[in-house]
């Protein structure tokens, strides 16, 4: 037997959050150590991964499979395609970032507070959510991808209603209130989600007779497998829905602001740069290979709904007092796009969309951990308590405009090859989404530029004039993912690779071909 | 050594003069700008060799590519990085070199005392690494690079002194309008696509044939949104006049010589999908009309001596725009009136900026004066920038202008009456404010003396202010060496390169493998057109010598009447974009924000809120008393019981 | 005699038994009624047991009676710990079940 390069991959987050916890109290530093060391090994291992993984080889591999309740057919079955590949290698590239921006975040506060910050939890928790969310990636058994995709709740409920920014306008009491508010709102959303697709899962057992979603996809290929309409719709939207709430898709999304507002920025970043992309990578793997027909069916709405989340979450970006929100509602714009792409139906849609939850998660990365930067210094979330920043920290406002160009779609930088992919994909198809959904790059640029205009620009407010400019340590953080920010956009060829015969076999299981070009179509 | 491989050279340098300059810090503050212009000098004669061997070749064998790499391949979806020089890029990149090397060394000494210049240049450097980018990419997605590219440096550059709030407006608002723009060009590509399977240029021309007229003419009029975007032609124009807050080598550069002209490279460029969509041409034609008198009458309104020559830039690519729509008979001459334009223009604006830098940064011209005393060099060669754009006979000017006139004419019907009128009455509108200009700013008496010149709009501006000191009155003077060469350079373009150009039909022979000529049949014969443009110059020059040369200048701006008043305000376009725009969007996020938290919000926590109420009755039930729990319990058994019987009984 | 007397008599022995659990306060006579229910059931098994003819029923009631004696064990000792702390046997007192 070789070597279960998948399971290593999930298992040495989930025993470095162990260890991590189980490093005594006093040993604060050597806690941060271990979470960032376990974080760069398992972005080696990603790394494996992906270089292991043969994009011309079978669909699923690097697979494992062993009996685990095997009285309801559940098994515990690994295996990678391109998509999931590509997204574990984002969710290990992250984490490190992640840890290393957070460095601080769960410090104790200074005299005269008494609550407590448990910095072992907070980097034990964040590897735990890293190890299931690399898991549900993983997953090939419908059981199996359920349970992680339930779990990495808890952790990122214990994220998010527990450590806060450090300032808050009306005092840590209140702070603590909305914490919480933001917390249960988060977890109640995603549990009622998650409680239908869990309907879902067992009505596809009840159908299929087991949970191996490589066996229900061939038989439903082959037509061994039957499903009525009507049932083949229900399963399609109980899997969906509890997607459409993680991603978020318009208009299951309010939990998101509330949630990156009052997280730090390193939870925000995790929260919609790693498990949200579950939800989104669900969608591909779930409904479109499990309920082909009904995925067609629904398709018309979802591309509505999606085009309005683009338009809605952009307006709503333009209108916040809140950085953090701000970029929460860019992000729900973003998942529009994520969502377009993969219900469009096109190769150029759904590669843009694997590319996009890549390049989404990096550039959100950037604009939020150097929001997050930003915020940590002057101590308020309040875009109007900024002003002139660029004056007093160049290179704080450099990375941050970077970060802003990005989320804008700047060609040159990652992102536009994705969004653009996603419009051309969608626009083959459904024109006149394509156009509604090409007015999003107008706005895009006008919340990004408001943001910068009011942030940085202008004359140098008092309370920003002693603003140290980033130190060694954020520096370190954004640099890498600036790099790989234009590097990308340069050249996506080895993301688009590896990801491309992944989504041919998706569009195949769909039944769907690209629409042929008009001018060759008329001859 | 292969040319082609030259080809990817002309781009690296400017662009890696940005890399070092903007990662380099402060340690490279002393030898920055001789860095940039270094680099882009470099460029300039990679251009040159470039030059020199295609004119070795023959005229057909005259367009070099150059693949790179495969940039995004999704299934049929392929975009290359792939360079295409071929006479009209070649064009191209000599001005955009050539000019732009002259303004970074004019800028070395405007920047001089500005602590931020190495940026400045990293940014010029930026700039001409997405402008070469823009007029040498083979297909549709890769000039998009270049032409956001374009507009990320027009955005650093216009909000260069950010810590004015006015120039970070405008930079944002250039940026905005130009995004608008490039939506139009995202819609074309993808329209290309859908139509043609590909955007490279070279498929897309040959298959023109293939699709259906309306397709073309949607694609065409998409393109032509984008080009209005990008060179500030109406309804997109508003941004130019506000982008004056950048500095003025900038101006000079991005917002005359250079950037403004890529919309009407992309209508050349894209002038097989044109030809096979006469709407989409008339519309092109109407644009560039409208925009020439649009531009020509905002010029004549201006008080500040940048935005004056913003307006005349918009009308003078309203000329190229207009003159590249009406297809062949007169892409070459939009294109030659372009070259043309990027000398003189870019020389007035260095002229402007000289006079300014002698001026404590003075833009107001009421506030000029009698400088010719004390500027010689900027005078003459302001003065012959002046010349060459009201086209006085035998300067570039007179050449190219006149060219586009004869081919609105040519046009034929009672198109070309109206398009050819439209820009006879144009030429003489630009003779007027020209004239305005030199005679407010180098003659008549000298208002800026016995008065502190710090104008309400620029507030320590420039840095150069700073370094004059505060309420001084100004001691005019003619700037330093490094910033008159490059004046003179251009002048001598203003004054030759039209005749140059225009005698044998050099530039005419030179482009027309590329964007194919025509000669239409004219209802007047050339001689006729060139009597009259005459006539309209003198018409123009002789008001603008009885208000401004005759009569006192008032130091303050006279109400003026209704047409006067609305061209200061660019037409009330700008009122037009905050009612309807920012006010309308701002109720609109505004009341989004609102509903988003009350009604989205709203319907997922009333139900929690129900579900919450209901769960509060329940709780009722678990009173803890055992007895009641028993007396539940015998009542549910007893309901079992019941309800086996009942359906026993059935 | 017919039997079917002896289940009235065990249905209203078993419905004063559960009436005095729902109406009494006192510990120790829910207690008592627990056990007249109980009680009651076992009369119930007997006759049934006579009424089939085999001893399935008489076998049941001796299971009854055991578990009666083992809960009179654990009951009452509840009842007298719960009287020592409260000083009371009402069953009312004891509504700790509550959240």
């Amino acid at each position: 037997m070789s070597f279960p390069l998948l399971t290593a991959t999930a298992a040495l987050p989930a025993v470095g959050a162990i260890a991590t916890a189980a490093v005594p109290a006093a040993r604060r530093t050597a806690a941060k150590w271990l979470a960032l060391v376990v974080s760069l090994a398992t972005l080696v291992l990603a790394v494996v991964v992906l270089v292991r993984f043969d994009p011309d080889g079978a669909r699923y591999q690097l697979t494992e499979s062993h009996p685990w309740i095997a009285d309801f057919g559940v098994r515990y079955d690994l295996g990678v395609d391109g998509i999931a590949a590509v997204l574990i290698a984002l969710t290990a590239l992250l984490i490190p970032f992640i840890v290393l921006a957070g460095w601080h975040d769960a410090d104790p506060l200074e005299t005269g507070s008494k609550r407590w910050r448990p910095t072992q939890g907070f980097f034990a928790l964040i590897l735990a959510v890293e190890a299931m969310v690399i898991i549900s990636f993983e997953s090939t058994d419908v059981f199996l991808f359920y349970i992680f995709f339930e779990a990495m709740l808890i952790p990122m409920y214990f994220l998010i209603g527990g450590f806060g920014d450090r300032a808050h306008e009306h005092g840590e009491e209140a702070a603590s209130t909305q914490r919480s508010y933001a917390a249960v709102k988060f977890l109640l959303y995603n549990l009622v989600g998650g409680l239908i697709m869990l309907a879902a899962v067992i009505g596809l057992y009840v159908v299929a007779g087991n949970f191996s979603l490589t066996e229900i996809a061939q038989a439903r290929a082959n037509g061994s497998l039957h499903m009525a309409t009507s049932t083949e719709r229900w399963l399609f939207l109980g899997f969906f829905f509890a997607f459409a709430v993680k991603a978020p898709l318009w208009p299951l999304h309010t939990w998101l602001p509330n949630a990156m507002q009052e997280s730090t920025a390193p939870v925000a970043v995790l929260i919609t740069a790693v498990v949200d992309k579950v939800g989104t990578f669900a969608m591909l793997r779930y409904c479109l290979q499990l309920f082909p027909e009904a995925s067609k069916w629904a398709t018309p709405v979802i591309l509505v709904l999606a085009v309005i989340g683009i338009i809605y979450g952009a307006l709503l970006a333009v209108g916040q007092r809140d950085i953090k929100r701000l970029v929460a509602y860019a992000s729900i714009s973003h998942f529009g796009f994520i969502i377009l792409g993969i219900f469009a139906m096109t190769s150029q849609g759904q590669s843009g969309a694997t590319l996009y939850m890549v390049n989404h998660g990096i550039s959100t990365a950037a604009l939020m951990l150097v929001a997050g930067f930003l915020i940590s210094r002057r101590g308020s979330r309040l875009i109007a308590d900024y002003g002139g920043v660029q004056k007093v920290a160049p290179v704080l406002a450099g990375t941050f405009l970077i970060g802003g160009l990005a989320t804008l779609s700047l060609p040159g930088l990652a992102p536009f090859v994705s969004e653009f992919l996603v419009l051309v994909g969608t626009f083959t198809r459904y024109p006149a989404i394509g156009i509604v959904a090409t007015f999003g790059i107008v706005l895009a640029a006008l919340y990004t530029l408001v943001l910068y205009q009011r942030t940085m620009t202008g004359p140098v407010k008092p309370e920003v004039s002693a603003m140290p400019d980033l130190r060694a340590r954020e520096l370190v953080v954004v640099a890498p993912l600036i790099v790989l920010l234009i590097f990308l956009g340069v050249y996506p060829k080895p993301v688009t690779d590896i990801v491309n015969p992944a989504v041919k076999q998706t569009m195949s299981d769909v039944h769907k071909t690209d629409p042929k070009p008009e001018a060759e179509a008329a001859k | 050594m292969n040319a082609e491989n030259l080809i990817a050279l002309l781009i690296a340098a400017p662009l890696l003069g940005a890399a070092v300059l903007l990662l380099g810090g402060r340690r490279l503050d002393g030898v920055g700008h001789w860095i940039g212009t270094l680099l882009s000098t470099a460029s300039f004669v990679f251009g040159v060799i470039l030059f020199a061997d295609l004119l070795g070749r023959n005229a057909e064998h005259r367009t070099l590519t150059q693949h790179l790499w495969t940039w995004i391949s999704v299934g049929s979806f392929q975009a290359d990085v792939t360079f295409r020089l071929d006479q009209l890029s070649m064009t191209f990149v000599l001005l955009i070199t050539g000019v732009g090397s002259l303004i970074h060394v004019y800028s070395i000494g405007y920047m001089e005392h500005d602590e931020r210049r190495r940026r400045f240049f990293g940014y010029l450097n930026l700039f001409l690494a997405a402008m070469l980018l823009l007029v040498l990419a083979d297909n549709y997605l890769l000039l998009y690079v270049g032409w956001e590219g374009v507009g990320l440096a027009s955005y650093l550059l216009i909000g260069f002194w950010q810590h004015k709030p006015s120039a970070a407006t405008a930079a944002k608002k250039a940026f905005l309008v130009n995004r608008v723009g490039d939506m139009g060009l995202s819609i074309a590509i993808m329209l290309m696509f859908t139509t043609f399977g590909t955007f490279a240029f070279g498929p897309v021309f040959s298959h023109v044939g293939d699709a259906s007229e309306g397709k073309l003419t949607a694609i065409g009029l998409m393109l032509l949104l984008a080009a209005c975007g990008k060179s500030a032609q109406v309804p997109l124009q508003s941004w130019l006049g506000d982008a004056m807050e950048g500095p003025t080598p900038v101006s000079a550069l991005i917002h005359a010589a250079t950037m403004v002209t890529a919309g009407v490279y992309l209508i050349v460029r894209s002038g097989d999908v044109f030809n096979a969509a006469p709407d989409a041409q008339l519309v092109v034609t109407v644009v560039g009309a409208v925009t020439l008198l649009f531009g020509a009458i905002v010029g004549c309104a201006k008080d500040d001596i940048k935005k004056a020559l913003a307006g005349s830039t918009m009308s003078q690519i309203g000329y190229m725009v207009l003159a590249a729509g009406l297809g062949p008979i007169g892409y070459v001459f939009a294109i030659m009136h372009l070259v043309t334009h990027g000398f003189f223009k870019a020389g007035l604006f260095l002229g402007a900026g000289s006079v300014m830098h002698g001026m404590n940064d003075e833009v107001d011209m009421r506030k000029y004066g009698g400088l010719r005393k004390y500027m010689p060099v900027t005078f003459i060669t302001f003065g012959l920038g002046y010349l060459a754009i009201i086209g006085f006979p035998g300067l570039s000017g007179f050449f190219s202008k006149d060219k586009i006139i004869e081919a609105a004419f040519a046009k034929g019907g009672t198109e070309g009456w109206i398009l050819g009128a439209c820009a006879l009455l144009g030429a003489a509108i630009t003779a007027f404010y020209m004239t305005r200009v030199m005679l407010m700013t180098f003659f008549g008496e000298e208002r800026w003396r016995n008065q502190p010149t710090r104008s309400p709009q620029a507030p320590s501006a420039e840095p150069a202010a700073e370094h004059h000191g505060e309420h001084a009155e100004p001691h005019p003077h003619e700037s330093p060496k490094v910033m008159t060469i490059p004046m003179i350079v251009l002048a001598v373009g203003s004054v030759f390169g039209g005749a140059f150009f225009s005698i044998g039909d050099r530039f005419l022979h030179w482009l027309e493998p590329v964007t194919g000529h025509s000669e239409g049949d004219s209802p007047l014969s050339a001689a006729t057109v060139t009597g009259a443009t005459m006539v309209c110059l003198v018409i123009g020059v002789g008001i603008a010598y009885v208000q401004y040369g005759r009569r006192p200048v008032p130091a303050v701006a006279p109400r003026g009447s209704l047409l006067t008043r609305a061209a200061r305000r660019d037409l009330l376009q700008d009122d037009f974009n905050h009612v309807v725009l920012v006010r309308g969007g701002e109720h609109l996020t505004r009341s989004l924000v609102y509903v988003d938290h009350t009604l989205v919000d709203g319907v997922v926590n009333g139900t929690a809120a129900g579900f919450g109420g209901l769960s509060g009755r329940l709780r009722k039930l678990q009173n803890g008393y055992a007895r009641s729990y028993a007396v539940s319990m015998f009542g549910g058994a007893a309901l079992l019981v019941a309800a086996t019987l009942l359906m026993r009984a059935v | 005699m017919n039997p079917v007397y002896y289940l009235y008599l065990a249905a209203l022995l078993f419905t004063i038994g559960a009436t005095g659990v729902l109406i009494r306060r006192n510990a120790i006579v829910v207690f008592m009624c627990i056990e007249l229910m109980l009680n009651a059931c076992n009369l119930a098994f007997v006759v049934f047991s006579r009424m089939h003819g085999n001893l399935d029923g008489q076998i049941i009631a001796f299971f009854t009676m055991v578990v009666a004696a083992a809960e009179v064990v654990v009951g009452l000792a509840i009842i007298v710990s719960l009287f020592r702390t409260r000083h009371s046997a009402s069953v009312d007192d004891a509504s700790l079940m509550k959240l």
